[in-house]
């Protein structure tokens, strides 16, 4: 069978009866084994349980008992619990892990009749921002396979973008949702913080990190967040915020709405055909009826330093629960407790994790915690501040997702900090807590660049329509890695 | 001041994280290049701000203090490298 192209039309397939479930999962299946050998964008695929769901959203199609998503192909990120799936995070330290629990947000989406596909790669324990420390291999980006899709969750990224599933979740610690939707051409959106349930996601940075959904377009996304946010009792942080309606409110007018433009943001190290690119998608937002105005966020050079010192802080914290005892790797007769710690992390963790536990566990330490992890979270607060600022006089902040467009695998590899520089646009919005989109906004020298627009807190309603809006005049999520996806229905 | 050979050793003890002998000079100029580069904070006055720990300041959410599990300790150490009589086995601690 033909894929269909949008989420949209496989809710409509589904119910005017064109395929089944069955059918349509079938297909991905196929897909995925025929091409993603090429990607390397799935660490685990589930195809006797993805038939078995499918064939019960069939029957509930039949029974009437299904919900709008009943049916609906989906693929989770490997760093979210699967009951009875293993559950890796990209490590080698849960290379065995067989989850006895669901992550809220799975368990959610599994109510809804979703059907799983599969569990997508990703940098080890999400940090990353090219795919390349994961233990099963990096991932291609599928419109030009030398070069990274970007990362955290570049294999959701990739999947998508290959058209491997219609849709996926992701999760954002740093940029890790948008910068991969950049780099691979499709849509990303990192909600509020708290506005996703936490539980059974593996947690990296627990102050930052939120989950979000991934799709080819923004309407796709607005039905996967309306089953995933919510209250969660599971999670203490997350919001009892009221849900919006994320589908319904997408053809909210632009007109009258003010877009900032941060001049901080359009600095020297952004390139200069990805700011081009940006200059046209202000336009278009001008076009549509936006008012553009310059803003300023001051303190936008702090906040990659100030992001690597909590992050790290924040990991060094929550990776000590690996110890080779309770679960996950342990190494082969440790002469005691010490040799049982020592050994099992070092050979469970891959060199950029024990880059960032060394990291993280210097800034806490004794004599270093007030030059570094107290200053901060200070500066975090200055940041939070200057966003509090500009949303006085604006709805959203426009800025390009990434400084370039996805680079050749093995680029920064010797040279963590080149890396990092990277997340200049991104890590803002997960030191204030603040919703971000990022979608695709054009091409330099035939690669996606993605457009990042950062809205109030629990505005994400508001994010979906400006996005919705745009990609209704320009069709830039309309373009295609692979030939095949154009001829879709 | 940069990060010294002897203070990697500490750190990944800390860490408790083995680093080959070969490794440590690597891993003392990538940390070196790091905390370089997060030095850029010390040039920014930050005297009477509060540190912001969590993004929205929110109170804690308490809930009952009533049994909400059941007890699934078989389900949980089925995952675990060995346990014997419900137990997590280690090397011995304890002379």
């Amino acid at each position: 069978m033909n894929l269909p192209n949008s989420v949209t039309k496989i809710i409509q397939g589904l119910e005017d009866g064109t395929f089944s479930s069955q059918e349509l999962t079938e297909a991905y299946l196929n897909r995925i084994d025929n091409l993603d050998p090429e990607i390397n964008s799935f660490i685990t695929v589930c195809h006797e349980r993805a038939l078995l769901d499918a064939k019960n959203a069939d029957k509930s199609r039949s029974n009437g008992s299904a919900s709008k998503l009943t049916g609906v192909p989906y693929a989770n990120k490997d760093i979210f619990c699967t009951k009875g799936v293993r559950t890796t995070s990209g490590s080698k330290m849960l290379d065995t892990f067989i989850s006895p629990y669901d992550a809220t947000i799975v368990e959610r989406l599994g109510s809804q009749g979703m059907v799983m596909l599969g569990k997508t790669n990703m940098d080890e324990f999400a940090m990353g921002s090219s795919n390349e420390t994961s233990f099963y291999g990096q991932v291609n980006n599928p419109w030009n396979t030398n070069c990274v899709p970007g990362g955290s969750s570049g294999g959701s990224a990739a999947a998508v973008s290959a058209g491997f599933t219609p849709l996926a979740t992701g999760s954002d610690t740093g940029g890790s949702i948008r910068q991969p939707a950049a780099f691979c051409g499709i849509s990303g959106l990192k909600p509020t913080y708290g506005r996703v349930s936490r539980y059974g996601m593996i947690a990296f940075a627990s102050s930052l990190d939120q989950a979000g959904p991934m799709g080819r377009s923004v309407e796709d996304l607005a039905h996967l967040l309306s089953p995933m946010a919510g209250y969660d009792p599971k999670d203490s942080t997350s919001s009892m915020d009221k849900i919006e309606d994320y589908s319904g409110n997408l053809e909210d007018a632009l007109k009258g709405k003010t877009i900032g433009l941060p001049k901080e943001y359009f600095s020297t190290s952004l390139d200069r055909q990805v700011e081009g690119v940006i200059e046209e998608a202000i336009k278009e937002f001008e076009k549509l009826g936006a008012n553009v105005v310059e803003i300023s966020l001051p303190t936008t050079s702090l906040s990659i330093p100030a992001y690597y010192v909590i992050s790290s802080a924040e990991c060094s914290s929550n990776l000590s629960r690996y110890d080779g005892v309770r679960y996950g790797h342990r190494c082969e007769l440790p002469i005691d407790i010490e040799d049982l710690y020592k050994r099992t992390r070092s050979e469970g963790f891959g060199e950029e994790v024990k880059r960032r536990l060394l990291t993280g566990t210097y800034v806490l330490s004794s004599g270093y915690y007030d030059a570094y992890y107290r200053k901060a979270q200070q500066i975090r607060r200055l940041i939070k501040n200057d966003f509090t600022n500009a949303f006085t006089q604006v709805d959203a902040v426009i800025s390009p997702t990434a400084p370039t467009t996805a680079f050749e695998a093995g680029t920064h590899l010797d040279n963590p900090v080149e890396m990092y520089l990277g997340d200049c646009f991104t890590v803002a919005s997960n030191l204030a807590g603040l919703p971000a989109l990022s979608i695709p906004a054009g091409f330099v020298g035939g690669m996606p660049v993605g457009l990042q627009l950062i809205g109030n807190y629990f505005q994400e309603s508001k994010l979906l329509s400006l996005g919705h809006m745009f990609q209704k005049s320009t069709g830039w999520h309309q373009h295609f890695s692979r030939d095949d996806l154009k001829g879709a229905q | 001041m940069p990060i010294t050979e002897k203070e990697v050793r500490e750190i990944a003890q800390l860490a408790r994280i083995s680093i080959a002998v070969k490794d440590i000079c690597s891993y003392e100029d990538q940390l070196n290049k790091i905390l370089a580069f997060v030095d850029e904070m010390k040039a920014v006055e930050t005297e009477g701000i509060t540190p912001l720990a969590y993004p929205l300041e929110e109170t804690q959410k308490l809930r009952n203090d009533k049994v909400s599990e059941k007890n699934q300790r078989e389900s949980y150490q089925s995952v675990a490298p060995t346990t014997e009589n419900g137990l997590y086995l280690v090397p011995q601690v304890i002379e």
